[in-house]
């Protein structure tokens, strides 16, 4: 994809590494969670969600794409999308634990969107004031996007929580299973810090607020409990995944590692 | 996920007619891609549906830029091709297509003529972008065939990432609605 805009060049080699890890933290988030929905293709549990997840799964996988291209660009070490997404290993990859997490039960897959979504459409709709241009043009495509995907997941939400008691056991147990990786969406090291002080990163603990509102507007709605905070689980952005990624990666990278080069 | 080289080299001789006068080639450049259809929704130009974002000279290279509608449209990548090959057989060989994403596409640059062509072929044209910010909130669309209003959505996503699937409840067909980005 060919995207000559040039953002504002970063100044000196710490700046470089530090926005490039930022940017393939969310390429890596957007194209694990989206290759988790795409697991649903041609098995969802009726054709219009078949549709619908396999939709929201090519908006993050386009988003991703964007995201991968631009890093490629700050390293500049002519790593392209396909090198990024194919030849980087488990550890490599520094995508947020949840969105790695198996698709489960289709209650797991909605509660498992509902949070992810929920923050990153304010996180994008703040990225859109991004001092990297570059950023928030992708940003600015994304959030509109992402406001389907609140909702899709908002109102599955609801319907499978204010449904049977079947339902409604399976997604409250959802929520309690999930709940432990939704501290990473808030997590910052040092140089996202330092991307946000110099306006090119969005604030994540400034959503905390939002994305809490959206979740208990849902919740409410959905008769589900919110969960007690507690102790969460991190190390998604250091590259300490759970047992689940290495797994995907393998399905996900073995055509591209058997047939090195190989273009459609 | 392949794509094209990020920064494809300018060709070595210009082209003949930009030569003799680069304005005539654009204008004529600009009508062809303005005229390829979309692989999806072939009733609608590119200029209908107002992805075409400017036809340009650069080093002696013309160079096409389009935005996309959603990140992961598929058709993006087969649009390329098309506009590529429609210059090409309109003797602009050689041509680059560059992906524009600011200021982002909205459906509400979708054309006046775009819009009757899609209620023509049966698509109900967006209504307006504020009612996606309505998180329970439901938008009223018209059934394209009968005109009713008494319509239902039956799933949010459709046979491609710009369309939602309703029904009407007049008439009893289901339809395709070109959802508000």
């Amino acid at each position: 994809m060919s995207i000559p805009r040039a953002a504002k060049k970063p100044a000196t080699a710490v700046e470089a590494a530090a926005l490039f890890s930022f940017v393939l933290g969310l390429a890596d988030d957007a194209l694990v969670l989206g290759h988790r929905l795409s697991e649903w293709s041609g098995k969802a549990p009726m054709l219009e969600e078949d549709i619908a997840l396999s939709n929201l799964g090519l908006d993050l996988i386009g988003q991703a794409r964007f995201f991968y291209a631009y890093a490629g660009e700050i390293e500049g070490k002519g790593r392209n999308e396909d090198a990024l997404a194919y030849l980087r290993d488990e550890h490599a990859y520094t995508n947020l634990l949840l969105v790695e997490q198996l698709n489960g039960d289709f209650a797991v897959t909605m509660v498992r969107h509902l949070l992810y979504a929920a923050f990153m459409h304010p996180y994008y709709e703040a990225m859109k004031a991004s001092r990297d241009a570059r950023l928030a043009e992708i940003a600015a495509k994304a959030e509109k996007e992402m406001a389907y995907h609140v909702r899709h997941a908002g109102e599955w939400v609801i319907r499978l929580g204010d449904g049977t008691a079947k339902s409604h056991a399976r997604a409250q147990a959802a929520l309690e299973d999930l709940w432990m990786y939704a501290g990473e969406l808030f997590e910052m090291g040092e140089s996202e810090q330092a991307l946000v002080r110099a306006g090119v990163a969005a604030d994540r603990c400034a959503l905390r607020g939002t994305w809490g509102n959206t979740l208990d507007r849902v919740l409410a709605a959905a008769t589900l409990k919110r969960p007690a905070d507690r102790w969460m689980q991190t190390g998604g952005r250091a590259g300490r995944h759970t047992e689940h990624l290495g797994r995907m990666l393998a399905e996900m990278q073995v055509l591209h590692r058997a047939h090195p080069g190989a273009v459609w | 996920m392949t794509a094209a080289p990020a920064d494809s080299p300018p060709a070595k001789r210009p082209v003949q007619e930009n030569a003799e006068n680069p304005y005539i080639g654009l204008a004529r450049a600009h009508r062809i891609a303005a005229a390829v259809v979309d692989p999806e929704i072939p009733v609608l130009t590119l200029e209908d549906l107002g992805v075409l974002r400017g036809v340009e000279w650069r080093q002696g290279q013309l160079v096409v830029k389009i935005t996309p509608t959603y990140s992961g449209c598929p058709a993006t990548q087969a649009i390329q091709l098309a506009v590529q090959t429609a210059l090409a057989k309109g003797g602009l060989p050689d041509a680059r297509v560059e992906t524009v994403l600011s200021p982002p596409w909205t459906t509400d640059q979708i054309t006046a003529s775009g819009r009757r062509k899609l209620q023509s072929f049966g698509i109900a044209p967006p209504a307006g972008k504020k009612s996606i910010r309505a998180m329970f909130g439901e938008e009223t669309v018209a059934c394209p065939k009968c005109g009713s209003t008494e319509t239902r959505r039956i799933s949010e996503f459709g046979s491609t990432a710009c369309k939602a699937l309703w029904k009407c409840e007049s008439c009893a067909e289901p339809f395709d609605y070109f959802k508000c980005l």
